[in-house]
């Protein structure tokens, strides 16, 4: 596959791992700030790219098909956005001196692991190796979560590890059961780990050893996706890290998981004997969102607040692709884009909004909208489109889901409505306080970065106006891929 | 021969829950880790024969790294750090030690007729393997829980890690076994030496995650 040619997948994979090793030994933040934004914006080209070169046939480690684009590319664009938005974040940390200045080779570093990881698990064909990459992606974002070095980061940090960990082992058991069930069918070795292969021969595997084997890979990645119960990480480890992280974590690495956990409902949904993986699916989505939606009203720290409504919109994706059909899987991955921009963009305006404030408490935080209009603005426009406000995309997306539902299955609708508008009061109630009112705390200026922010803003706003036919066709057969 | 070899093979295997079990009742750091060290032991032996059966020679690199990085060099670094970091030589359980061997025993129970149940296509030794390991793996998750003590949770972790070594090495040919194995080794090493136990140690007295929980981020 290595050769002399520009090869895209190669390039995703291999920029940022290149990258990062050069970022460990630099010293300088500007430089390598700089090199960091670069790195990200060649990643997105490359990516980019791989809608226009002639796809390599599939190989012994690397695929790419019409699934895996969408969050390639989507992966790719966020954790550039956030490397633009990390500069600025990161800068106002050191001059503050909440962040040594020997962190922070290692934290760009990180930062180019995380997105080798992440794209590894994306491109991989073989389900050990897309496993190799959420745990290599894991084990960054744990580092990063304790950098800052407190007792509150060193608790969150402790805790996504022994919990991530404990998932990404009960994963790992799910791939050797699934490798266990093709065996006998594919023969030993590599072929009965690739996804090619494996989706071309499941109907002969053994029902049994898949049922078991999804149930593992459900707990498993579903952890790493923070659905409820198994969600108890998540709120630490976006509060207490520095929040370009928080961004990441978000916007990406759930997807990431995500996109593991669609893989094997392939496989599943495509042996008839095996059990279907849709109910499963559902019931941990439409637990998280019911449980999160409820939580949110108890949350006094902004960052924690925004987590746990990721929680709530990863349990909205999962219902959504557990429910499946072709409206359904479109809604939901459109769902899952528009989270991921929105959040991300949420989470750009809170990261300078708790550098200003110098602090995340949210009663601390008052009439922003007054004190720094662009910010505030910035941050009622992410957290009503984050609401299904419309003619936000999440709209859309929520509206397909909850009509999708009605035909699908139409009890189920009253939960998913009661669920959507609890979070909806909850995270509007915050609002009013964050954004109007007597302003407090600091009123300093602050050297933002406010073009990711209103970039996502305004392609999320695009979406809900209008979804390009184009966009829509690929979605559309996409979400006929995933039946 | 086909008998012994079989043979063998189980008891390396059922060796393995039985370390598994003389962990869950241990009441003090030093012996838990040199129980440890016994499992890792166990582990290689367990790989290294399943090497010789499978006729797969790569295996012996995991074998090799189970002995060497397990048994003796994670045990020894454990030690130091305890030597002097100055942490309590005792473990607190959460759950009594009566009720702790209870679950196990259920766990146990639960992962044999769950897995001989499923795989009744696999070969035999694939069978008998893949239910140790479950219920290694089990096991290790039940002692990360039932402990409050930051070592005890990594060394049940390694522990649970033990039994997803030994379930991929008893799937037949199965690809990027010693990878995965080389994978989770970096993992413990950087993380749980390296960063945590010496950071957790830079602002507490002791590495006793009750003592971390009073510091908890405003909900």
């Amino acid at each position: 596959m290595a050769g002399i040619t520009f090869n895209p997948i190669l390039a995703v994979v291999l920029i940022p791992l290149l990258t990062a090793p050069l970022l460990a030994l630099l010293p300088g933040y500007r430089i390598s700030a700089r090199i960091n934004v670069l790195a990200a914006l060649a990643t997105l080209l490359a990516a980019a790219s791989l809608f226009f070169v002639e796809r390599p046939p599939p190989g012994n480690y690397l695929l790419v098909d019409d699934l895996n684009i969408v969050f390639i590319v989507l992966n790719t664009f966020v954790a550039f956005t956030t490397s633009v938005f990390s500069a600025s974040y990161i800068g106002h940390e050191m001059e503050t001196g909440r962040l040594p200045i020997s962190y922070l080779r290692f934290y760009h570093a990180m930062y180019q692991m995380l997105a080798f990881a992440m794209n590894l698990a994306f491109v991989a064909n073989n389900l050990g190796l897309m496993w190799v990459g959420v745990e290599v992606a894991t084990l960054t974002t744990v580092l990063m979560v304790g950098i800052y070095r407190t007792p509150a980061a060193l608790e969150a940090a402790w805790k996504y590890f022994i919990l991530g960990s404990v998932g990404i082992a009960l994963a790992l058991f799910g791939t050797i059961l699934v490798y266990m069930a093709a065996q006998p069918v594919v023969g030993e070795g590599n072929n009965a780990m690739l996804w090619t292969v494996l989706i071309a021969n499941v109907a002969a595997f053994d029902p049994a050893l898949l049922n078991l084997a999804f149930v593992f890979l459900l707990l498993g990645y579903g952890t790493k996706m923070g659905l409820a119960p198994l969600h108890a990480w998540l709120p630490d480890a976006h509060a207490e890290g520095p929040t370009p992280i928080s961004a990441v974590l978000s916007g990406l690495l759930l997807n990431v998981a995500l996109y593991a956990l669609l893989r094997y409902k392939l496989l599943l949904a495509a042996s008839p004997g095996a059990l279907a993986p849709g109910p499963l699916m559902m019931l941990m989505g439409l637990i998280s969102l019911l449980f999160a939606a409820f939580m949110l009203y108890r949350r006094r720290d902004i960052k924690r607040l925004f987590a746990y409504s990721s929680i709530e919109h990863m349990g909205i994706i999962t219902f959504a692709f557990g429910m499946g059909g072709v409206l359904a899987n479109f809604a939901g991955l459109l769902h899952m884009v528009m989270h991921s921009l929105t959040k991300s963009a949420i989470f750009f305006a809170v990261g300078h909004i708790a550098q200003i404030k110098g602090t995340q408490n949210i009663a601390d935080i008052r009439g922003l909208t007054a004190t720094h209009p662009v910010l505030g603005w910035g941050l009622v426009a992410g957290v009503l489109a984050i609401t299904g406000m419309p003619p936000m995309g999440i709209f859309t997306s929520e509206f397909l889901v909850v009509s999708s539902t009605i035909t699908h299955a139409p009890w189920l609708t009253i939960a998913l409505v009661l669920g959507l508008l609890v979070a909806l009061g909850a995270l509007l109630l915050r609002l009013g306080g964050l954004a109007f009112g007597e302003p407090s705390g600091s009123t300093a200026a602050v050297k933002a970065s406010y073009v990711p922010l209103y970039a996502h803003l305004t392609l999320v706003l695009i979406a809900g106006v209008y979804l390009p036919p184009v966009l829509v066709l690929w979605f559309q057969h996409v979400a006929a891929l995933l039946g | 021969m086909e008998g012994l070899v079989f043979d063998i093979a189980h008891s390396l295997a059922g060796g393995l829950v039985l370390v598994s079990f003389m962990m869950l009742y241990q009441d003090r750091l030093f012996a838990l880790i040199n129980i440890f060290a016994i499992q890792a032991v166990l582990l290689a032996l367990s790989v290294a024969w399943q090497a010789y059966m499978q006729d797969a020679p790569h295996l012996y690199i995991t074998a090799a790294i189970a002995l060497l990085f397990k048994a003796i060099v994670i045990p020894i670094a454990l030690h130091r750090i305890i030597k002097q970091l100055g942490i309590h030589r005792e473990i607190e359980p959460v759950v009594g030690i009566g009720s702790t061997m209870f679950i196990g025993i259920g766990l146990v129970a639960l992962s044999m007729v769950v897995m001989l149940r499923v795989t009744g296509q696999a070969a035999p030794v694939a069978r008998e393997d893949l239910a140790f390991a479950l219920s290694v793996i089990l096991l290790g998750m039940l002692m990360m829980v039932t402990r409050r003590n930051a070592v005890g949770q990594v060394i049940g972790f390694m522990s649970l890690e033990n039994g997803l070594v030994l379930a991929a090495t008893g799937a037949k040919g199965m690809p990027l076994v010693v990878e995965i194995s080389v994978a989770f080794s970096v993992l413990i090493a950087f993380i749980v030496i390296g960063i945590f136990l010496f950071r957790i140690r830079e602002r507490f007295d002791t590495v006793d995650l009750s003592a971390l929980d009073s510091h908890r981020g405003g909900q």
